[in-house]
């Protein structure tokens, strides 16, 4: 760059331009994960004990154990089951309702906005919502004679339809049914910024593309698979990519549904993410093991948007 | 393949619910013969577009019909119709090869027209080699000049061996100098295929140049229709004779009296058994012949040089331009101090239309008189 086209006279004068925002990235952003790294390579590190002047042997100690404990395996695997569903599936159905919103005429700009409303609300609220419409008041597996007072809308439905009541969420709920309950959820809360993008992208598609299908006589599904896929693979790589690294993240949902129990009555802890193991650690005063389960997830999140960026190198046109 | 339109007919709603509708296209009615290249031309916004989509089926008429030879295609959707379209800025798919865009029309194909993949290729580069873009094939449309992207998506229109090819603004996108290679090559390749060809252009030269047959439009309405030479030696109304031809013909004020056509105070050409009245008289840029004892006399200003020819720039109180332009002869002795320069008019050059209708009014002596009859 020696023959860059700006050169100021006094380049100590950008430093100072940028120093409010360089202070602040360097306070709140580049100290703590240099932070993290440290704390993650000392054993058995804690705040705590190091203010009481411990000292703490540097090693890979913490992520060893950390991966030994059954706890941290459980919260991963909760995490990988998630992202692998709800990532794909919210995917799929955003792009379908973007397409079907797209094709309409009337009334779409206010089913934007319905689409668009769960977006703007807080998700604990809407977790809470969830679990109303999940959750069983009264006891479920108790005699004829025991209340149940009400076996939630979606039992409701289901009984309305000749099916079985399905105990959710409620004590002695298989896992299954909590993941199930967990992915519906999550998709939903999902859809709306999905949509939002996708039809964003939709609508700047050229309609003359549209138009020079038709005359060439083109399917409805070659229309979407060979038309409007491709022309909206950026996009549906940003919701992709975005939609894992926020699903590696998930941890407000659980608590929305679930409570602070992360579970369960009778299994507290059966739902909880890696964010949730990361937190419990930092309450208990692991800030060593914290760090090296956040290291763990940074990785774990690094290698799938790797994987992702050499997929969509073949697969998106820009 | 013939393309008959009768009494074609497009009314958009208006956007507002006590707003006047608008008639894009007014009862048109035209037969394209066989195998010809036809030029819609006219301003913009005077329907020639919404006829070419008429046409196309991508635009479903109001009233009227649509007959490909002896087929009714009127209520027919686009792709049953035969018809290859090139869009104005092309529409190729940005994410496939040239390859892949000349073989998506044949990929649709359903049933007993399918074919193989061998076919499909051999039908590609079959068309790729008419628009001369065969070496071109794995490319993807961003990585080409537009003058190659407009070769693909005629070639992509060619594919399906359409019965009727449609071109929108086909040269609009290109710059001056690809415009004149590209329209010698548009005719070349429909004189190749054979296949009758409908283009849309608002550029006169452009429509001139290559159309076997021009249809001269003005809000919705068929104002001329004829082969260019004639529509522009015997232009039907004021409209036609001001929108053809560069540069642009000269337009002034003035009468009829005894079978004279008087400008200001001068008689300048006879034209017996021509009523009295009031006009407005066109006379095209070659229709003036220096001449020192000329009938008409012009406020010289100057003379542009250009070569093959020289152009006297003058004025005249009658004119309805700001200036009249005259091209004459490079060797025609000019002095270009003079205050005044007379001209002799040429009876052919010279149009007299009327005042408040604007149609022409024929003269009887010239054979402009037929085309009367023709519109």
């Amino acid at each position: 760059m020696a023959n860059s086209m700006v050169e100021s006279r006094h380049p100590w004068k950008a430093w100072i331009y940028l120093s409010p925002a360089l202070v602040l990235l360097l306070v709140f952003t580049v100290w703590p994960i240099i932070n993290t790294v440290r704390m993650a390579f000392l054993v058995d590190y804690s705040g705590l004990k190091a203010v009481g002047g411990m000292t703490f042997k540097f090693g890979i100690g913490n992520f060893s154990k950390v991966l030994k404990y059954k706890k941290f395996i459980q919260c991963m695997k909760n995490t990988v089951i998630i992202c692998f569903i709800t990532v794909p599936v919210s995917t799929m159905l955003a792009l379908l309702i973007s397409v079907a919103l797209n094709s309409i005429k009337g009334l779409q700009k206010f089913l934007q906005t319905v689409f668009f409303l769960p977006y703007v609300t807080n998700s604990i609220a809407i977790g809470m919502v969830f679990a109303a419409m999940f959750n069983i008041v009264g006891s479920f597996y108790g005699t004829e004679n025991e209340l149940i007072v009400t076996a939630g809308i979606i039992n409701n439905v289901i009984e309305f339809f000749g099916g079985k009541p399905v105990n959710w969420i409620n004590y002695g709920s298989t896992y299954a049914a909590n993941i199930t309950v967990m992915v519906i959820y999550i998709v939903w809360n999902a859809l709306p910024f999905k949509i939002l993008i996708l039809l964003g992208g939709l609508q700047s598609v050229n309609k003359q593309y549209y138009d020079a299908a038709k005359v060439d006589g083109t399917s409805r599904r070659r229309i979407f698979t060979r038309i409007t896929v491709p022309l909206l693979s950026p996009m549906i790589a940003y919701v992709v990519i975005t939609g894992f690294i926020g699903g590696f993240k998930e941890y407000t949902s659980i608590v929305g549904i679930f409570g602070e129990s992360m579970g369960p009555a009778d299994n507290a802890g059966r739902l909880n993410t890696m964010v949730g193991f990361i937190y419990d650690s930092l309450a208990s005063n692991n800030q060593g093991r914290a760090s090296a389960a956040a290291l763990i997830l940074f990785g774990l999140i690094l290698i799938v948007t790797l994987l992702q960026l050499y997929v969509s190198k073949k697969r998106v046109h820009y | 393949m013939k393309v008959e339109l009768q009494n074609l007919t497009k009314v958009f709603p208006s956007r507002h619910v006590k707003g006047e509708e608008v008639v894009a296209v007014n009862n048109f009615t035209f037969t394209i013969p066989d195998g010809k290249l036809v030029g819609l031309l006219g301003p913009s916004g005077c329907g020639k577009s919404t006829t070419l989509y008429m046409i196309c089926g991508l635009q479903k008429p109001s009233g009227g019909k649509i007959f490909f030879g002896e087929d009714d295609v009127t209520l027919l959707p686009p792709e049953n119709r035969g018809v290859g379209l090139v869009f104005q800025n092309y529409a190729l798919y940005p994410h496939m090869t040239v390859k892949q865009n000349i073989m998506f029309p044949l990929q649709n194909l359903k049933g007993a027209d399918k074919l193989t993949k061998e076919q499909m290729l051999e039908r590609a580069y079959e068309c790729a080699k008419i628009v001369q873009i065969d070496e071109l094939m794995d490319r993807k449309p961003s990585e080409l000049s537009g003058g190659q992207q407009q070769r693909v998506a005629i070639a992509r229109a060619l594919v399906k061996m359409p019965r009727v090819l449609l071109l929108d603004e086909p040269l609009s996108n290109l710059d001056a100098r690809l415009r004149l290679q590209t329209r010698e090559e548009i005719k070349r390749i429909q004189k190749e295929t054979n296949i009758t060809t409908v283009f849309v252009t608002h550029d006169q030269e452009e429509a001139m140049s290559i159309s076997d047959m021009i249809v001269v439009m003005k809000l919705g309405i068929i104002q001329q229709i004829g082969k260019p030479q004639d529509v522009y030696n015997s232009p039907a109304n004021l409209f036609v004779a001001k929108f053809l031809g560069t540069p642009p013909i000269n337009v002034f004020s003035g009468k009829i009296k005894d079978g004279k056509v008087i400008i200001g105070e001068e008689a300048v050409l006879d034209v017996p058994g021509v009523e009295d009245q009031e006009v407005h008289i066109g006379i095209r840029p070659e229709g003036f012949i220096l001449k020192d004892d000329g009938p008409f006399s012009c406020k010289m200003e100057n003379v542009e040089v250009m070569g093959r020819d020289v152009s006297v720039v003058a004025t005249n109180p009658a004119s309805q331009n700001p200036i009249i332009r005259a091209i004459i002869d490079a060797d025609s002795p000019i002095d270009q101090e003079a205050e005044t320069v007379r001209f002799a008019i040429k009876k052919n050059k010279i149009f007299l239309f009327n005042k408040e209708t604007e149609e022409r009014i024929y003269t009887g002596t010239e054979k402009g008189a037929k085309q009367k009859e023709v519109k």
